[in-house]
């Protein structure tokens, strides 16, 4: 007879993976994108090479979040030493926890790609708006940090409700 | 829409910064000569670098362009739209050069997509079939019609109205949407071009209705039978279309048309500036590249001929940048 009460470290090792491996694919995939825009404007203006490599970064963050999350997940729940006896309600306490910076990781890396490509176009065209530049992909910044936020505090919350 | 430009996008942003400004036309207009003109034009790295023509120049220049769309993309299906009336020019020169058995020299434009011997080879051999398949049929259509009924204008109206019709069906099969309104755009000034002409010289409604290409834009068939009437029926009919201020510069003149027509184009791609991920930014480099092109041979022909800098300032295009 299958035991649902020992599945909760299975639903908190999920919420962990989840956030590295979804804020890691958001980044990739935009810094990916971005970096294809650096090269070209470096191909024509070399000299630009440190202004677009800063812009090129910024979707690069959630995959650090990410990782961050999962890293706390784990300290949280044992997996890296300590007792990982869960029940099944933490763990999916834990589960939902890590989703906010999953999903809005993986979703504002790929936007922020988007719009630091654009602010890569205006760096080329007008390199001494580089400041403000710099402002536009930031801002999908805030929402990638809310996402982090929350899911710190309820993870580093969680462990003293007794469920 | 395809976002596999990125790479591409961000050296034409970069690119842009080199295309002339209205303050680099109005440096090239405040030139004594014409001489001045391409000595400015040559500091400016126009031309292959060494002291050449205008002409050399300009197609130096256009040479330029084709070459830095071919080292960002291999795929030059979207620019067919462009390519298709350098194509289609070269065949009615090919077939003009077999049927009249003159030994074709410096006839064919250079930067089309189907090689000019090519095209030689099938109107020698009476075989279209290598060819694409729209042009195959028109080119036999064209060469048959020059080689039986001897009438070159038909020969034109044939290919012309076919490569319209490409251009059309190209952007509309492209998916992006700047390189269908180019389309449609194209063949619609062109259809006015052809229709006030026809009305001008009193042709017939049944070469109407074979010179002009369908499109969304302009009914084929209302605008033949504007011009069968006369030019104010047609202008009438053109009031009623999103093309009511070309009937305004034609009646003040073809060029002050022609340029609206470049203008309007312009407006079109001007939107590209905005676009950083699909191939409109590059299709708006090269149209704003010849439309540069075009400005210089302008202000360097009004300079050769000593025109008046007014007369070349109302023929000047607007600039992309």
């Amino acid at each position: 007879m299958f035991d649902w009460t020992t599945m909760g470290i299975v639903f908190a090792l999920l919420g962990a993976v989840l956030a590295a491996l979804m804020g890691g694919i958001g980044s990739a995939i935009g810094v990916g994108m971005t970096g294809q825009a650096a090269a070209g404007v470096v191909t024509e203006d070399p000299s630009q090479f440190g202004k677009v490599l800063i812009l090129q970064l910024l979707p690069g963050t959630q995959g650090i979040y990410g990782l961050l999350i999962g890293f706390v997940t784990l300290t949280q729940i044992g997996v890296l030493g300590g007792s990982s006896d869960i029940s099944l309600a933490k763990g999916l306490l834990y589960l939902a926890a890590c989703l906010p910076m999953a999903i809005v990781g993986m979703v504002s890396a790929k936007w922020q790609a988007k719009a630091a490509v654009s602010s890569i176009s205006l760096v080329a065209k007008r390199p001494d708006q580089f400041g403000k530049s710099m402002i536009f992909p930031a801002m999908v910044e805030t929402y990638a940090v809310l996402a982090l936020l929350i899911s710190i505090l309820a993870i580093t919350s969680i462990g003293s409700i007794q469920v | 829409m395809k976002e596999d430009y990125i790479y591409a996008v961000a050296r034409v942003r970069a690119r842009e910064l080199g295309l002339l400004s209205r303050q680099d036309v109005d440096q090239l207009m405040a030139c004594k000569t014409y001489e001045e003109c391409l000595r400015t034009l040559s500091d400016k790295g126009w031309g292959a670098g060494e002291a050449s023509s205008a002409e050399a120049v300009l197609a130096a220049e256009e040479e330029k362009t084709w070459a830095f769309i071919h080292e960002l993309t291999d795929d030059m299906a979207p620019f067919k739209v462009l390519l298709l009336p350098t194509d289609y020019n070269n065949m009615k020169a090919a077939i003009k050069a077999v049927v009249t058995g003159v030994e074709p020299h410096q006839v064919f434009l250079p930067g089309g997509e189907i090689d000019p011997e090519l095209m030689l080879r099938c109107v020698r051999e009476g075989d279209f079939s290598p060819l694409p398949e729209d042009m195959a049929q028109a080119a036999d259509e064209a060469y048959h019609a020059l080689l039986q009924k001897e009438d070159g204008q038909m020969c034109d109206v044939i290919l012309d109205r076919a490569c319209l019709m490409g251009v059309v069906r190209c952007g509309k099969e492209s998916g992006v949407p700047i390189l269908a309104d180019y389309a449609e755009m194209l063949c619609a000034t062109s259809n006015v071009k052809v229709a006030v002409r026809a009305c001008k010289t009193g042709k017939s409604r049944a070469f109407l209705d074979m010179a002009l290409a369908p499109c969304a834009t302009l009914d084929a068939g209302s605008l033949a039978a504007a011009a069968c009437k006369s030019l104010d029926d047609l202008f009438g009919y053109l009031a009623a279309t999103p093309y009511s201020e070309a009937a305004g510069k034609m009646k003040e003149s073809y060029s002050a048309f022609e340029k609206w027509c470049d203008d309007k184009v312009m407006d079109l791609v001007k939107g590209q500036k905005m676009n950083p991920f699909t191939v409109g930014p590059l299709f708006a480099f090269v149209i704003a590249r010849r439309n540069e092109i075009s400005t210089v041979r302008i202000i360097l022909s009004g300079k050769l001929n000593e025109l008046d800098d007014g007369m070349i300032r109302e023929r000047l295009r607007d600039m992309y940048v």
